[in-house]
């Protein structure tokens, strides 16, 4: 069963930390990536721009139309996600709570949808 | 015993089989309606089976294996009903196989990952059987509204991959936190009200109260589920001289102690007791033992107040709460020590934990009032009254303010 752990964050509060802090936080990342590469859970996964460089978009009436900034304005923001396999959502919650953001931010854990395969 | 009772007994051990078996709560619960069906017709006639739980299991898969068969997608299902066929003819007779169902199905239904209004809906739709219009009455919603929370709970469940199993580890204790306070949900709920509709507050009760029997047996060395078990039977047990003829609520000061369900309160003591002595004893082992020794008192003079206002001390100290607080502060007052248990209703008071809480200045009243300041009580009632929703308990206060009143 797949999992996308949408890692959301205020991207204020991460903007005021020192060189210091950030690296601790990257580290932790690297770790925690290795960790669940290691033990198979792990699918894909990538750490966001901020979203003041975020494009949304929308057709409407065949017409291209874009606009500055994300989709909604929230408290927190989308910063990064990893796609991972766990046998249910118990393992899926256990590896959201391992994600660094969990203990700043929230993790939002959403079962991917099966789909057929497309050719 | 009639088959209704004996259907309402295996009802819930089996649907728990079943729901593992099917992987699927709703075709679980209507194949089970289905083998019941067959049940009235065939154990009149040939007898009740020597394991009724497992026959009914046994039919129940065989007529979900029907079901799938005539449904239409049949290519869709084939993995399905070989799954279904391969996995034993017949379930385990053993009750433990039962009993391990059985909490899975609780642990289930009490997930976390659902929203505790489904957690609640859940389990009293699959392991009390209640229906859907019964739930959305207790609950003061449409039954559209309930239902839809079902399928939304049910859905959730099957999609998201939330384990049909009992957690393993340090992750049961927490858990079972959970399910405790769903069960505790359902009693209080039926409990606490005063309004509504007294037999659907009536059965909640009587819900709540099996729930923590079926936690008890299952899981008969933990002394939480025990003390919420006690809890619930000693609550319980005053249920009939809360309230008096006219409808008003009878304070526990004023009850007539002779309407107490005696066997009810000698379960609970015992019950209560016995988590408090196997050690663990936590947030409702603690508040069984403070109930069963209101119930020990045979006038309300003769209560323990001492011993009470330590408990509540040594559940602030577990889970500290303003709530708890007050509490203890109250038994502190009724203790003989007015003034001290004054300073500390003051206290939270100054501390703004409680703003809004209507009992915190009837606590503060009830003390005033005992120490004759009979002005400052009356303030106290004032704001008391300004604050309470409840109907009866408004008609309380009104009855207090006027002792005190000028």
């Amino acid at each position: 069963m797949k999992y996308l752990l949408l890692i959301y964050e205020s991207e204020q509060a991460s903007a005021g930390l020192s060189e210091a802090e950030q690296g601790k936080i990257f580290e932790e990342y690297m770790t925690y990536t290795k960790g669940i590469k290691k033990s198979g859970n792990y699918i894909g996964g990538e750490a966001l721009q901020p979203i003041s460089d975020a494009t949304t978009v929308r057709v409407k009436n065949g017409k291209t139309l874009t606009t500055d900034g994300p989709f909604a304005e929230t408290r927190e923001q989308l910063g990064g996600f990893y796609l991972v396999e766990a046998k249910d959502l118990d393992e899926a919650i256990k590896l959201a709570a391992g994600i660094p953001a969990s203990r700043t931010g929230s993790i939002e854990v959403r079962p991917i949808m099966p789909t057929p395969p497309i050719d | 015993m009639d088959l209704e009772t004996l259907y309402r007994e295996e009802r819930p051990r089996a649907l728990a089989t079943l729901i593992r078996l099917l992987r699927d709560f709703d075709l679980a619960e209507d194949t089970l309606q289905e083998a019941f069906a067959a049940a009235v017709e065939q154990w009149p006639r040939a007898g009740v089976p020597a394991n009724p739980c497992a026959w009914l299991v046994s039919t129940a898969r065989h007529k979900a294996i029907d079901r799938l068969r005539r449904d239409r997608n049949f290519a869709a299902k084939q993995a399905e009903i070989a799954y279904l066929s391969e996995t034993t003819s017949a379930p385990d007779p053993l009750d433990e196989t039962f009993a391990d169902d059985l909490l899975r199905l609780i642990f289930t239904c009490c997930h976390p990952a659902l929203a505790l209004e489904a957690q609640v809906a859940l389990t009293l739709k699959t392991l009390c059987g209640l229906s859907v219009e019964e739930i959305a009455r207790a609950f003061l919603v449409p039954p559209p509204t309930m239902a839809q929370r079902l399928v939304r709970a049910k859905g959730k469940i099957l999609r998201a991959h939330i384990p049909y199993e009992v957690p393993g580890g340090d992750r049961v204790t927490e858990r079972l936190d959970g399910v405790l306070r769903v069960v505790y949900l359902v009693f209080n709920e039926g409990y606490a009200a005063t309004s509504g509709d007294a037999l659907v507050r009536r059965e909640l009760c009587t819900e709540g109260i099996r729930l923590g029997r079926l936690i008890v047996g299952l899981l008969p060395r933990v002394s939480e589920a025990a003390g919420l078990l006690a809890l619930m039977l000693l609550q319980d047990s005053r249920r009939s001289a809360r309230v008096d003829a006219e409808g008003e609520l009878v304070t526990l000061e004023d009850q007539d102690r002779s309407q107490w369900d005696r066997a009810q309160i000698a379960e609970g003591e015992a019950l209560a007791e016995e988590a408090v002595r196997r050690g663990g004893a936590g947030f409702y082992a603690i508040q069984a033992a403070i109930a069963s020794l209101h119930a020990h008192a045979a006038r309300a003079e003769e209560t323990d107040w001492p011993q009470i206002a330590a408990l509540y001390s040594l559940l602030l100290r577990l889970h500290p709460s303003p709530v708890v607080a007050l509490n203890h502060a109250a038994a502190v007052a009724m203790g003989e020590r007015l003034e001290r248990g004054l300073r500390l209703v003051e206290q939270i008071e100054a501390s703004g934990a409680l703003s809004g809480y209507h009992l915190l200045p009837a606590a503060k009243a009830d003390i005033l009032r005992r120490l004759g300041r009979r002005e400052d009580a009356a303030v106290a009632y004032e704001r008391a009254l300004e604050l309470v929703t409840q109907e009866a308990e408004r008609r309380y206060l009104r009855r207090r303010l006027r002792e005190v009143a000028p």
